[in-house]
């Protein structure tokens, strides 16, 4: 799966990259892990507040850094 | 209530340390263990309990609220909701786009930037429990003024020239709201990820504004303060204005310098505006805001809120 963390480089945004990658590899989801910084592209997802993620190009999560358990169901969910 | 804190700073500048009171150092200690453990329990206490009673106010909903009305009414709407919407300031920029994308005027988009970090809940209460709740009111309603009377003034002079041409180009999404967890568990966990993340953020800020308020406290005399800084000095009040912009902590942070300055008998109005400079105007949030606006157009904005808050002293000087 394709997972971007959408943010314009904030600690937030870097600790919820963090997270989803280490989440990944300890379910062992074959997942990228991409974060975007740029404002357009960010844009174009509709975010206003980060950090954002989406999976797969859909927007799954905005406003803040997720917990653990979204993260997990993110990642079992699409697998 | 907030006896035991003083109690408590008491007993370790006195007690433990042995520290002679009325001394310079022992007015210092005492001044920080106090503030210190006050601020600190305040500041646990507010975000855990408005953590779990948030209201699911995103800056989503507030855009919701504010496209599409007249521009007289949006205004006080922007800083209202602003003092109640937590956002981080990382997200100034998305937010000033999606604003403006979805026909928020840009004087409320400004008004809501601005109202957002200079008056929160754990601002409020840690003024009120720092120094007195009419403090407290007075900041919260000059806040609300001054960040409306800066939107009026960036609709009455057409700032949207200066925004950035990317800005009205760029594709905006339709956006997904994520839907928050409600359970009481989910409330309890919310509000501690809350007061670990906030916490984490800005104790750096509030533990070096209560070092430098200890240390005005304890080591500067009263008479400096009578000399520099009195009502009847005209420049005092234009040099802590201008002194805030450069500056930059959160709210809670300024706190205990205010606190400190009051103390030593500087005016409230030069107190006041001296806070709300630090924390409504800061050059990190100029630098971000750069992306979508010209500098023109910045400086011209910086400029409104900087005149505003120094009539603001002028006044509560000539007047409290």
């Amino acid at each position: 799966m394709d997972i971007k963390v959408l943010g314009p480089g904030c600690k937030k945004c870097g600790q919820t990259e963090e997270m989803i990658r280490s989440k990944a590899s300890e379910l062992s989801v074959d997942a990228t892990v991409e974060k975007v910084t740029d404002t357009a592209t960010i844009m174009e997802y509709g975010v206003m507040s980060t950090p954002a993620v989406a999976i797969d190009g859909k927007l799954v999560h905005s406003g803040g850094k997720p917990s653990e358990r979204d993260i997990e169901g993110w990642l079992t969910q699409g697998a | 209530m907030f006896i035991v804190f003083e109690q408590l700073a008491d007993l370790v500048a006195f007690r433990l340390l042995g520290l002679v009171e009325g001394t310079r150092l022992a007015d210092a200690v005492h001044f920080f263990v106090e503030d210190v453990s006050k601020i600190f329990v305040l500041l646990v206490a507010v975000i855990f309990l408005v953590g779990l009673f948030r209201s699911v106010l995103t800056p989503e909903r507030v855009r919701g609220y504010l496209s599409g009305r007249s521009r007289g009414a949006t205004y006080g709407m922007a800083v209202g909701l602003g003092a109640v919407t937590p956002f981080c300031s990382c997200s100034s920029v998305p937010l000033f786009i999606g604003f403006l994308k979805s026909g928020v005027p840009m004087g409320a988009t400004m008004a809501f930037l601005v109202a957002s970090p200079m008056i929160n809940e754990v601002a409020v209460v840690v003024l009120a429990g720092v120094v007195g709740w009419e403090l407290a009111l007075l900041y919260i309603a000059t806040g609300l003024a001054v960040g409306m009377l800066g939107g009026w003034l960036t609709d009455r002079f057409h700032l949207e020239r200066f925004v950035q041409d990317f800005v009205w180009q760029v594709r905006t999404g339709q956006s997904a709201e994520s839907v928050p967890d409600t359970s009481l568990a989910g409330r309890v966990r919310f509000a501690w990820s809350e007061v670990r993340d906030i916490v984490g953020r800005i104790w750096i800020y509030v533990l070096i504004g209560i070092g430098i308020g200890a240390g005005l406290h304890g080591f500067v005399p009263q008479e400096v303060f009578a000399k520099y800084a009195s009502a009847d000095n005209l420049l005092a009040v234009p040099a802590a204005v201008l002194a805030g912009i450069p500056l930059y902590a959160n709210a809670t942070g300024v706190i205990p310098v205010v606190e400190a300055l009051l103390g030593k008998g500087v005016p409230i109005g030069t107190a006041l505006v001296l806070m709300m400079s630090v924390v409504a105007l800061s050059l990190p949030e100029f630098i971000m805001l750069r992306q979508v606006i010209t500098v023109r157009g910045l400086a011209a904005f910086a400029g409104f809120m900087a005149t505003a808050f120094i009539a603001v002293g002028y006044l509560f000087n000539a007047i409290l």
